[in-house]
């Protein structure tokens, strides 16, 4: 039963696996964050709201994704 | 005869089917109690009400209760952000409500987003929270160490440490612009006694380079007892047993705050980040008090720039897309410190 559903696990595709999606989420969450309050570059602090709504939202989307 | 027992607030018949809930005897008197409050309970409710609430299943009648908090939390919360992200997109203006209200789309957005006094206002925010939060945490925790070795008056110095966490944010901000007086301020007199500089020549509040410090100074001061009380408790939930296995094993006083103090209080200090984080985020009321955001805008936190541009510039629309935008940067961060609480939660 386990391994019938590792399986399973492993057949589904990487965009709906939810943990490496957390992961990724997590990652442009960080970065856009990061982006908003970095005092390099403008350019950065520009597109950091774009990075910051992409991650949250997915992270919101793939957090119901099944374990 | 069938005995009677009492489960929830209501009597069972013991032939009942087995009930997961423990389940306690109960005796005529309480039984003539329960019988008697129920008969009044009835009288009291008007008829009407009763028959609609009849035959309402658990589930239902929870709904009904926690309705009337739903609806407010929607009123208070909910709608004002739904609202804002409408205004975000417009060019309102509140102080001209009549005036006819035009879509602009994501120019509030571009405008804020290339606006470089409001990118500064971030950067400053930054260096606030950054700098509050790795203090607080440092003291707060050092703190509650000492007082957790629970010596001789450990009671009454938490009470006394206590104290700056129990002031209002507008009296700790009169009281130390006071402090920071360069002729009179105390501040100033103890920095002189312990350094030899005249206390007259430098001033915290007026200065381009010390008025970040000295409202981190502030913020440090008033609220490293929170901070310390949250990690008291994780320490405090260490049971000992682990300790004297450790000493046991003969681990040193070293290896056990690292193997055994960090690790089990860790979930204890993230949750004082996070509650720190979101705090100083908005930080607003103590730094108007003590700086106003100058010298120039020096201290002039993210905030600060909102009310400006919400309340002096009047540009309501753009002031909804740049709070909307702290509300992702907020909501985004609390989304993955959350999960990676629950991942220190579940070691």
């Amino acid at each position: 039963m386990t391994m019938d559903t590792t399986k399973a696990a492993k057949k589904r595709p990487f965009f709906l696996r939810r943990g490496p999606m957390e992961n990724i989420a997590t990652a442009l969450i960080a970065i856009g964050f990061l982006m908003l309050f970095q005092p390099f570059a403008l350019v950065l602090y520009t597109y950091s709201l774009v990075t910051l709504l992409a991650g949250t939202v997915m992270f919101i989307v793939v957090s119901k994704f099944p374990e | 005869m069938t005995a009677r027992f009492r489960l929830s607030g209501r009597a069972v018949r013991a032939d009942a089917p087995a009930s997961r809930f423990l389940v306690m005897p109960v005796t005529d008197t309480d039984s003539s109690l329960l019988d008697k409050a129920a008969a009044k309970a009835v009288r009291a409710t008007p008829a009407p009400l009763a028959f609609r609430v009849r035959g309402l299943s658990d589930r239902s009648i929870a709904w009904l209760f926690i309705t009337p908090t739903i609806a407010l939390l929607l009123a208070i919360n909910i709608f004002p952000l739904i609202w804002a992200v409408y205004l975000s997109f417009t060019n309102f203006r509140a102080n001209r409500p009549n005036a006819e209200i035009d879509g602009v789309g994501l120019t509030n957005y571009q405008r804020v987003l290339n606006d470089p006094d409001i990118w500064q206002a971030m950067q400053t925010t930054a260096h606030f929270v950054f700098w509050t939060i790795l203090l607080q945490m440092l003291i707060g925790f050092a703190l509650a160490y000492l007082i957790d070795r629970k010596f001789r008056g450990h009671a009454f110095w938490t009470t006394v440490i206590l104290i700056p966490m129990m002031l209002s944010p507008a009296v700790v901000g009169n009281f130390w612009r006071f402090l920071y007086q360069p002729q009179i301020g105390l501040f100033n007199y103890i920095y002189s006694f312990f350094t030899g500089v005249p206390p007259s020549s430098f001033e915290m509040l007026g200065s381009v380079a010390l008025s970040p410090w000295a409202i981190i100074i502030v913020d440090t001061w008033m609220w490293t007892p929170y901070v310390m009380l949250i990690c008291l408790a994780g320490l405090r939930s260490i049971p000992d047993y682990i300790y004297e296995a450790a000493e046991v094993d003969r681990a040193s006083a070293w290896r056990q705050f690292w193997s055994i103090t960090v690790p089990m209080a860790l979930p204890f200090i993230m949750l004082a980040v996070l509650f720190r984080a979101i705090e100083n985020f908005k930080m607003f009321d103590m730094v108007v008090l003590l700086t106003g955001g100058g010298p120039g805008s020096t201290t002039e936190v993210a905030s600060i720039t909102l009310k400006r541009e919400a309340f002096e510039s009047w540009r309501t629309g753009r002031a909804s897309a740049f709070m909307i935008i702290l509300f992702v940067a907020v909501f985004g961060l609390a989304n993955i410190y959350v999960k990676a609480l629950n991942r220190v939660k579940q070691r």
